[in-house]
């Protein structure tokens, strides 16, 4: 790898990090898996000046669950995607993201790649703002000058962009508790292991009494940011998980889908694939509801 | 799977690869891990326009950045006369762009500096003016009137037309048409692929200014051939260039021909003093160096409507980009395409290709491919199981009905092909057997019943490859034989020599195998020596499958020699006239006294203390291998998938791989072989094209948007072989190393389009994506 120059610092500490990226914020980029900045380093498409490498600030490696209230799960800056894929309490509690982290790229990848990154990362075609914008998750940012929860439905503004300031790290994705009687999965079209997803589909189904109490739906892939499929999600609320709701919630997510045409297919293949995918993960959330 | 041959002699065994310790333990000798004294790196500027005129190139502030040496540009180049260089096909192409660039990513400039950041970093500092230019991407396109001309740089070149090549038959052909109950036709795009290998290219070229010997380092399938093009290109001296091809980790055909990073390094090297080394990346191997296939092909099959092929017409345009750099014998100028006829008794036939230029990459190389009888394989296989659809045949029965039988050899075909051996039913036979043929098809009815989609799709492919005999095959003038050198030290250990560079076969074991079988020194005993052009004999190198068929011919019949030598030294030790030894594996004995032997080791021995007089001491000779034909593997390939009727998604489900490539040296390696030919025919199938927007934006150079399957994804593959000699190999083998990567893409694509041609879906072009499949049943959805 032959990128352009820059400078390379490891701060030990959160506040030697905050205090970096405050005064170099314009400059620094900040380094924790790497597996997307790296390649564009190389590819000299990103040339910063300097590298903040997180990697050693302790205090973001948790992968835990607050059960206060409702309860939510804490994913901090430095979990790597392989350690959500071997994670009990991602599937026995949170099955969308369960389903997802073991379609994140290929092994290698996840060894190094963190959730936080791929969310900073912001790229259109990633799972996990998908997935966090099904879940209603949301993204921790601190700063010198204070914390702010960013929800993940305000959190990116268009392809590689997110509202989070240069002068602010990411320390937590943060995503609420399904609860009980609740479901869901990421579905995911790819041409091979370790592509970015031609489609992906993220779903998420809580239920009372066998109607739909909260719906969650994420588009991967087929917009100029991860979507968020509020009409197909409302459309389900209230009702019950027939075959009929399932239907038109895929209708409606498809509706909802931006996809262009490209190398991995068509506007009307990707768009028609989102509707077949919304409808088989409802699907499988009704078989599991039923079991 | 291997069978365990428990035969005397050492072919047949599956021993291991002697090469493969010094890979694993990484302690083999690239490219990048020679490094030399005083070593300066290169680095190319790309084009970022697929056309475009150079108004002016200014190199000032590159040339100002502490540790640049220098920056070459081809103005540079043209005052020493080397701007320009030939192709392997007889065309010319830029070393370095003077005039216009005509592909993105064609090189503009290179930097020499003391390290290769320092150049990366001043490669950003060269300001090029580019005038952009329409970019001609479609090759039909490039033959209309009035197209941009790419090549106004040739005189007398006054439009996009490269060759214009036929074969066969015209009026036998056209008679056969009128006389068919029923065409068929097929119009498919073989998409531009390519060979990807994991080492890139690149070199160290080191031209002492005291000696003004030239020794360049480089990533050569075929370095003697480049030695010799480097002499008349560069005017030096061919006993001054010594060209070393280290361990080179894959070519399949990419590292055939020369590269402009070559060429400028040892300029570079030449002018500065002081060794060059140029490391290729990754995107500048895939946006820049030898692609493969690209051709657009219609076949039309006549046929009777019980089902006799009556003849083939076949019109072929191949997109060749900016220069026509096809690794190939000069006088075919569509390579071995005209073999389309395969494995079918097809009493007529005519071929007519044409070359055109486009905005693209220079090549094409027969990618793991006996030049270009991978797109002939694929459009015969087409056809074929097309033609069963439409006549109501099984694509099985067809096959059976039009097979050239086993008593047909040797067979003329209608292009001129003179196939020596096969036996094509007997392998249908077996792969039929072993895929359990007559099941799946009643399972794929019932599970249609369920709205479940299984394809099954055949592919009996032929290929010719060993070229060649020199009276029809050359490159370059140079006839396309090769060569072995043996030598047989005191001790009875021994060197074999060759004139072919492997880049992963396995030569290293399966050379030494034949030397062992035919002299009986164990294999661990011979070290196979290969690559360098002042310690080895001259040969053409290793692609398309040639080496074993003509190597491999070359070090039995040296070894022969020898073992005629050894004869008269065993006749002389024992006291006995020849004619009363007999020789088993390893030595000779007197007949009727077993006992009184002398082994080859001991021969070896007396050879060089104790050798008749009147004989020459020494035991070791070479032989230069002219084959009287190519030779002719062949194979069936049934490939099951799984499709999705709702998105498209197809999976294998089952591969059976039935090949027949003759005697099998090292059944082991053979059967590596033909999994990577698997595994890149999938690839090839499924996933694999390097395409260009409208401006000639090239989408696929990196790794991200060009796919190699992993083993995630690469099904696994049931392995069976028949086995048919060539007739005229000294030991009966044909080559193998290509012949699935050539049959096995029609049977992925037959087996997908089977699972939707009760819809009505005849072809899907490859890449064969989910959303390909999706559009085509689409469309016939609309048509129904």
């Amino acid at each position: 790898m032959f990128p352009s120059q820059f400078e390379y610092l490891a701060p030990t500490t959160l506040e030697e990090a905050l205090s970096l990226l405050a005064e170099h914020a314009e400059d620094a980029k900040v380094l924790a898996g790497g597996q997307s900045l790296i390649p564009l380093m190389k590819l000299r498409f990103a040339a910063p000046a300097m590298i903040i490498d997180i990697n050693g600030v302790p205090g973001l490696s948790h992968l835990q669950e607050d059960r206060r209230g409702r309860g939510y799960l804490r994913v901090g800056a430095l979990v790597r995607n392989a350690a959500l894929e071997r994670s009990e309490l991602l599937k026995s509690r949170y099955p969308t993201m369960a389903a997802a982290a073991p379609l994140i790229s290929d092994p290698l990848v996840r060894n190094q790649g963190t959730l936080v990154g791929s969310l900073v990362h912001a790229d259109p075609q990633g799972d996990w703002g998908s997935v966090l914008l099904a879940l209603e998750g949301e993204v921790v940012a601190k700063s010198t000058s204070g914390e702010r929860r960013i929800p993940a439905t305000s959190f990116f503004d268009g392809p590689f962009t997110t509202v989070l300031r240069s002068d602010e790290l990411a320390v937590e994705a943060r995503v609420p508790a399904p609860g009980p009687r609740s479901f869901g999965t990421y579905l995911k079209l790819e041409r091979k292991v370790g592509d970015f997803a031609t489609v992906g589909v993220a779903v998420s189904v809580s239920t009372e009494r066998g109607v739909v109490t909260r719906a969650g739906i994420g588009l991967t892939g087929v917009g100029p940011a991860n979507i968020k499929a509020v009409d197909a999600e409302q459309a389900l609320v209230g009702h019950r998980l027939t075959g009929k709701a399932i239907q038109q919630a895929a209708h409606l997510a498809a509706a909802a889908s931006e996809p262009r045409s490209d190398v991995r297919g068509s506007a009307d293949y990707k768009r028609e694939v989102v509707r077949v995918y919304v409808a088989r993960g409802l699907h499988q959330a009704f078989d599991a509801k039923a079991a | 799977m291997a069978v365990t041959d428990t035969s005397p002699g050492w072919l047949g065994k599956s021993i291991k690869r002697k090469e493969d310790d010094r890979f694993i333990a990484g302690r083999g000798n690239y490219i990048e891990d020679i490094n030399l004294p005083a070593m300066l790196h290169m680095a190319i500027l790309r084009s970022p326009y697929a056309h475009a005129r150079i108004n002016g190139i200014d190199a000032s502030a590159a040339s100002a950045l502490p540790g640049v040496v220098a920056v070459v540009t081809g103005e540079l180049l043209a005052q020493h006369k080397l701007a320009w260089m030939p192709t392997l096909s007889g065309d010319t192409q830029a070393v370095l762009a003077t005039d216009k660039v005509r592909f993105q990513g064609q090189e503009v400039a290179c930097v020499i500096a003391e390290d290769r950041y320092v150049a990366h970093d001043a490669l950003e500092l060269i300001e090029v003016d580019y005038e952009p230019l329409p970019a001609v991407v479609d090759p039909f396109a490039a033959l209309d009137d009035g197209a941009p001309l790419i090549r106004d740089d040739k005189d007398g070149q006054t439009d996009n037309r490269i060759y214009h090549w036929e074969a066969g038959d015209a009026e036998a052909t056209e008679r056969a048409f009128a006389e068919a109950d029923r065409v068929v036709t097929v119009n498919t795009h073989y998409p531009r692929s390519h060979p990807a290998p994991l080492e890139c290219c690149g070199c160290v070229a080191d031209v002492n200014p005291a000696s003004s010997r030239a020794t360049i380092y480089m990533t050569s399938q075929a370095p003697h051939a480049i030695r010799t093009v480097f002499a008349l290109v560069a005017g030096l001296p061919e006993q001054n260039i010594q060209v070393i091809s280290p361990d080179i980790g894959g070519g399949f055909g990419n590292k055939v021909p020369v590269y402009p990073g070559y060429v400028v390094a040892t300029a570079a090297s030449l002018l500065i003093g002081r060794p060059v080394k140029w490391i290729e990346d990754r995107t500048g191997n895939l946006i820049s160096t030898g692609f493969a296939r690209d051709f657009h092909m219609k076949g039309e099959l006549a046929l009777t409507n019980d089902g006799r092929m009556l003849g083939l017409r076949v019109k072929m345009l191949s997109d060749q980009g900016y220069a026509y750099a096809d690794a190939q014998p000069s006088k075919l100028k569509a390579g071995l395409f005209h073999i389309v006829t395969g494995s079918y008794d097809m009493p007529a036939a005519h071929v007519i290709t044409d070359g055109a230029y486009t905005n693209k990459a220079p090549g094409g190389v027969a990618y793991r491919c006996s030049f270009r009888v991978t797109e002939a394989s694929f459009l015969i296989e087409r056809l074929v199981q097309s033609a069963a659809y439409d006549l109501g045949i099984d694509p099985v029965e067809l096959r059976r009905k039009n097979f050239i039988r086993s008593d047909q050899f040797p067979y003329t075909s209608a292009t001129g092909f003179v196939y020596d051996s096969g036996d094509y039913e007997g392998a249908l036979d077996l792969a039929l057997e072993k895929a359990r043929y007559s099941e799946l098809r009643a399972e794929q009815a019932e599970l249609r019943k369920e709205g479940k989609l299984i394809g099954i799709g055949i592919a009996s492919m032929t290929e010719a490859l060993g070229a060649g005999p020199s009276r029809d095959y050359d490159i370059l003038g140079i006839k396309m034989f090769d060569s072995a050198e043996l030598r047989v030290h005191p001790t009875g250990k021994a060197i074999l020599k060759l004139g072919v560079r492997h880049q992963g076969q396995g030569h290293e074991t399966t050379f030494a195998q034949i030397v062992a079988h035919e002299l009986g020194i164990p294999p661990d005993d011979i070290l196979v020596h290969e690559g360098d052009t002042d310690n080895t004999p001259y040969g053409l190198g290793t692609y398309a499958s040639r080496s074993t068929p003509v190597a491999g011919a070359a070090a039995a019949m040296v070894a022969r020699k020898l073992r005629d030598k050894s004869k008269k030294i065993a006749a002389h030790l024992l006291e006995v006239a020849e004619e009363d030894l007999e020789w088993e594996i390893g030595k000779f004995s007197v007949k009727g006294a077993p006992d009184r032997s002398k082994t080859i080791q001991e021969i070896a021995f007396a050879a060089y203390t104790d050798h008749p007089p009147g004989m020459e001491a020494g035991l070791e000779g070479a032989h230069y291998y002219d084959p009287p034909n190519l030779t002719f593997p062949f194979a069936t390939y049934i490939v099951v998938v799984e499709v999705d009727a709702e998105t498209g998604e197809w999976k294998p489900r089952q591969v059976v791989a039935v090949d027949d490539c003759g005697v099998r040296i090292n059944p082991m390696i053979v059967e590596g072989q033909i999994m990577g030919g698997l595994t890149e025919g999938f690839a090839m199938s499924a996933m694999q094209q390097i395409t260009f927007d409208e401006d000639g934006n090239c989408i696929g150079a990196n790794f991200m948007d060009y796919l190699l399957p992993t083993a995630w994804e690469t099904p696994h593959f049931d392995l069976y072989e028949t086995c048919t000699p060539s007739p005229h190999h000294p030991i009966g083998c044909k080559g193998v190393g290509e012949s699935a990567t050539v049959g096995s893409p029609a049977a992925f694509v037959n087996a997908v389009v089977d699972a939707v041609a009760h819809l009505g879906v005849r072809d899907v072009d490859m890449p064969v994506t989910s959303g390909a499949v999706w559009e085509a049943i689409q469309a016939v959805k609309g048509t129904g």
